[in-house]
């Protein structure tokens, strides 16, 4: 009889969720244009940059540096330019991000002197991408240099090798699929279980449940069983997502990733309905979970900002926010493929919270009006 | 008789206010049985806490016999029906009326017999979202609700608010049924003129009981006369009426003034007079029996003192 009733209240939860068809596709559609925004447009990646040539050399080296520069997948070239006239009109025209400049004899000063002259002008209205873009192109000045370099006697020159560990193309995706995990999971787990059980509250049919057999834990649980489906559905559709489309690697046991998920989801979830028992209506708890929630969720987790850059009053408030521990689990496990050893502290922490979370939550939720 | 509510001192507070100040009365077997007072007299909290919802500060009941810290005994008997609610707007109306009926751990098919006669009404729209219900089918489909699992005694705190006046009727009329088959029914309502539809009521404002009788009885004892006026310049009359000697109070009825005054046999006259010297045209001036909202006024009035 017991297990009927509650069976009973599950089903309406999940009826509730399918029926608010709005929502869902909210739910799932955001993290799929999350992942191909953060994938595909927003990246600080160079690909098909548009450059301008002004060639006053005309000679071996000019054309070979040109070629190599072009060669790579990095660089595509807009317009021969004919004059240094012409470069301010390059950039005017908005597609030109640089300009690479041969000054005059530009070989025969490179063999003669042992000095030659490029010039790159890069379009500074967006320094960062200008600091790559010359970045790259000075990458290959420079092995070509080393080329010329090779029959000669070379002086001793000290290479520094720079190589970027885990994501050696240092691909923005790698970095925000944690992040934008995080956010929906959040979202989801704490924002649409809080609203839901305050939504209970608001129309009365709470109270009408209070004087049901139902015991407060049954209607927790109840609460919190179809979100735990939903939010652990749409992180494996993100997953799925990133892994497929983007190549994001999970170097790690899987089965280690989706333990953490849950923990997490858990974590999120109780923290879900210990503000729906303190919100008395929907708009309370979906500002709470904004406010409380999301916005330190986002800033403060090192999802956007490292939070070794913070100032440290800033660094200890983020030890509180749980999203913060997930994330560097989630980077430790996907892109290092660190295991069990290295995130047990990130999990303990973790479970820690949530044990504080149901246990205030359940002590505040009763089957009573104050 | 057989007593299924006794309330004996009930008083609760919520920080200075007080909601319900030294509340007792019975209700027995099979009676209907209501509560008549303003928004804020403290009816909703009575009723919370004698559905253990809420807990009350001091004093005590039983109802059908448990007392009200025998908080699981007594909410497998009540049915409940709270004042703001309002159903699952998304569920139809059969997942509303069989949701209700599992978490109670029940089936419809058990109890179909109790709620039948209401639910023939809502059946052509089982199908139906409860969101898309008319204001009078949703309270039908809420007295289902919390009559699905057999309850002994139905508490159902401002059943008609916001339904139209017809189905408030009709309402009243199922509430009539429920009693005759033994079901003892509290009730309460804002609305003066549904206290003749009950058995006894209870007048409560500002948390007191002001008197407890059945309809009948309490206006019968009222202890002035009461007269209707009208006149083609309301507004005028307001003014005029005031110079009548005698008058205790007066309230504005409708199209009509009621006014009380002491028990004699040519108050109508007076007003006539009154009423004709200040140029009144159209006028009418009746001796009517006092109602339950002129018991009220009465009584409020005297409490304060």
């Amino acid at each position: 009889m017991n297990r009927r009733r509650f069976f009973g209240f599950l089903q309406k939860e999940f009826r509730h969720i399918f029926r608010d068809r709005r929502t869902m596709l909210i739910l799932f559609g955001m993290p799929i244009v999350q992942i191909l925004l953060f994938g595909f447009a927003i990246t600080n990646e160079i690909k098909n940059v548009n450059v301008a040539v002004l060639d006053m050399a005309h000679d071996d080296v000019s054309r070979d540096i040109t070629n190599r520069i072009l060669s790579s997948e990095y660089f595509h070239l807009y317009q021969n330019l004919n004059s240094e006239k012409e470069i301010e009109t390059a950039f005017k025209s908005g597609k030109v991000k640089e300009v690479i400049v041969f000054e005059n004899n530009l070989a025969k000063n490179i063999y003669a002197k042992n000095l030659g002259n490029i010039q790159l002008i890069g379009d500074a209205t967006d320094p960062n991408t200008a600091n790559t873009i010359v970045a790259y192109t000075r990458a290959i000045l420079l092995n070509y240099q080393q080329e010329l370099n090779k029959g000669s006697k070379p002086p001793a020159i000290i290479q520094t090798e720079v190589r970027m560990w885990f994501n050696e193309e240092l691909k923005g995706v790698y970095l925000f699929v944690p992040g934008v995990m995080t956010i929906i999971m959040m979202l989801v787990s704490a924002m649409m279980t809080s609203i839901s059980l305050a939504r209970e509250k608001e129309t009365g049919t709470l109270e009408a449940l209070m004087v049901s057999p139902l015991k407060s834990w049954q209607v927790i649980l109840g609460k919190v069983i179809p979100y735990l489906v939903l939010s652990f559905s749409i992180t494996l559709v993100t997953l799925a997502l990133s892994m497929f489309v983007f190549h994001v690697p999970i170097r790690g046991n899987i089965f280690l990733l989706l333990g953490e998920v849950l923990l997490f989801v858990i974590t999120a979830l109780s923290f879900g309905i210990l503000i729906s028992s303190i919100a008395p209506n929907q708009m309370a708890a979906m500002l709470i979970s904004m406010m409380g929630l999301m916005l330190p969720t986002i800033i403060l987790s090192g999802y956007i900002f490292p939070i070794d850059n913070m100032p440290v009053p800033l660094q200890v408030i983020s030890n509180i926010i749980p999203a913060r521990w997930f994330i560097s689990m989630l980077r430790d496990i996907m892109l290092k493929g660190a295991g069990w050893s290295v995130v047990w502290k990130d999990t303990c922490v973790l479970a820690f919270m949530a044990v504080v979370f149901l246990f205030l939550a359940s002590r505040r939720f009763k089957m009573k009006l104050r | 008789m057989n007593e299924r509510v006794i309330a004996t001192n009930i008083t609760k507070s919520f920080r200075s206010t007080n909601a319900l100040d030294d509340v007792s009365f019975t209700v027995n077997e099979g009676e209907l049985f209501g509560f008549i007072g303003p928004d804020g007299a403290g009816k909703s909290t009575l009723f919370r806490i004698l559905t253990t919802v809420m807990n009350a500060d001091s004093g005590d009941a039983l109802v059908d016999g448990f007392h009200l810290k025998d908080e699981i005994a007594i909410r497998s008997r009540v049915g409940y029906m709270p004042g703001k609610f309002s159903l699952y707007p998304d569920l139809s109306v059969q997942e509303n009326l069989e949701f209700f009926a599992k978490v109670f751990g029940t089936t419809v098919q058990e109890n179909y017999s109790i709620i039948k006669e209401i639910y023939v009404q809502l059946e052509p729209f089982k199908d139906r979202r409860a969101g898309k219900l008319s204001g009078g089918m949703k309270q039908k489909l809420a007295l289902c609700c919390a009559l699905i699992h057999k309850p002994r005694v139905l508490f159902l705190d401002e059943p008609t608010t916001g339904v139209d006046p017809v189905s408030r009727v009709e309402f009243w009329e199922m509430l009539g049924r429920l009693k005759q088959s033994g079901l003892t029914i509290l009730v309460s309502t804002p609305y003066m003129d549904e206290a003749s539809r009950c058995d006894r009521v209870a007048l409560i404002q500002k948390g007191k009981i002001l008197d407890i009788d059945p309809p009948g009885v309490i206006t019968k004892k009222f202890p002035l006369d009461v007269i209707a006026v009208k006149s083609d310049n309301m507004q005028k009359l307001r003014k005029d009426i005031l110079k009548v000697e005698d008058a205790e109070s007066v309230y504005g009825f409708g199209e009509f003034l009621h006014i009380t005054m002491k028990k004699e046999n040519s108050s109508i006259e007076k007003i006539e007079s009154l009423l004709k010297q200040q140029g009144h045209q159209h006028t009418e001036v009746k001796l009517i029996e006092a109602g339950i909202e002129d018991c009220f006024m009465h009584l409020m009035e005297h409490n304060k003192n």
